[in-house]
């Protein structure tokens, strides 16, 4: 099984998550649309590492997961916040702070 | 060898079914919590193809992380809010132009994705490694291991103290506030319902000054709970 391969999967996987953080209004499915990108891009990392021997690919994919662990931790925070205030809270509604 | 080839074959096109079908589910998913099970059928497709790329820690790290604690977060604070009803996909919208130009420019992504990650695919930019062989002495863990704590192990660091301000920062966010931080002149609460005011209301209560009702009516109630 060839490198290109997988890398076609991740690249339908990146434009699936982005397509659903344009799409979607609720922040909760966005957010989950931002995990599905970072998981095709820890597909293609560890893809090229394997075609180039290298194990750094497989670090960086344990970097980008700590990071997204913490990204999550803190915007499901933030999310907390908003919807205690206004339960049907979607992006369009959350724009006090545009200009 | 041929039947080998044949199994890993099989593998990857159910793992890739599953990943870009999970990922649909995503984001076509009406109900918050159906699209979370759909991302944890997306996080165990790419979990299988790290198996077939033999990258097995990262495997189990995927599932145990992302199966285990992401999504399980993501439900948590969707049965915390109360938000697992049904929300309208293709009902109306403020601006009817965004839909087709999303759509658009995740096409655009994907392919821009796929044109790049493909021409790099016969000429790799990049030498193959000497240091850190995935294939060398020992499993991939130990491979990792030893790259992880050596060659990266400032950003190991680091990424500790970005955990430590994550959870802060969580702790932070989420505790509830003393007093309402947003001027409610400008942004007023609900009213209450109506029907409920009703039943509340005491008629003799308007005759009263405003600054003395506050005062007496906790006294009124401790009378009456001692003499009760």
């Amino acid at each position: 099984m060839s490198q290109t391969a997988y890398l076609v999967v991740a690249a339908g996987l990146f434009g699936i998550g982005a397509a659903g953080l344009l799409l979607r209004k609720n922040v909760l499915v966005m957010f989950m649309c931002v995990e599905l990108m970072l998981n095709a891009v820890n597909l293609t990392f560890v893809s090229f590492g394997r075609s180039l021997d290298d194990v750094g690919g497989q670090v960086s994919v344990f970097f980008v997961l700590v990071v997204a662990a913490a990204e999550v931790v803190v915007g499901l925070g933030i999310i907390v916040a908003i919807m205690r205030r206004r339960a049907d809270a979607t992006a369009d509604d959350i724009s006090m702070l545009k200009g | 060898m041929l039947a080998v080839a044949i199994v890993e074959r099989v593998v990857w096109a159910v793992a890739a079914l599953v990943v870009l079908g999970g990922a649909l589910g995503v984001i076509a998913s009406e109900n918050a919590v159906h699209a979370a099970l759909s991302l944890v059928a997306t996080l165990f497709g790419v979990a299988l193809m790290f198996v077939l790329q033999e990258a097995y820690f990262l495997a189990a790290i995927q599932v145990i992380v992302y199966g285990g604690a992401i999504v399980i977060l993501f439900l948590f604070v969707i049965m915390l809010l109360g938000v697992d009803r049904f929300e309208m996909l293709w009902g109306r919208e403020r601006h009817a132009w965004r839909r087709p130009l999303a759509v658009l420019s995740a096409a655009v992504i994907a392919t821009l994705a796929c044109v790049g990650m493909l021409a790099t695919t016969a000429t790799p930019t990049g030498a193959p490694s000497v240091t850190g062989k995935v294939g060398g002495p020992g499993d991939d863990i130990m491979a990792i291991g030893r790259s992880l704590f050596t060659d990266h192990v400032w950003a190991f660091e680091i990424t500790g103290v970005l955990l430590t301000v994550a959870v802060v920062g969580a702790v932070v966010l989420a505790r509830k506030p003393q007093r309402a931080p947003i001027d409610l002149d400008e942004f007023p609460l609900p009213e209450p319902e109506p029907d409920v005011l009703d039943d509340l209301d005491d008629p003799g209560a308007e005759s009263a000054e405003p600054g003395d009702a506050a005062d007496p009516e906790p006294e009124e109630e401790a009378e009456e709970v001692t003499s009760a």
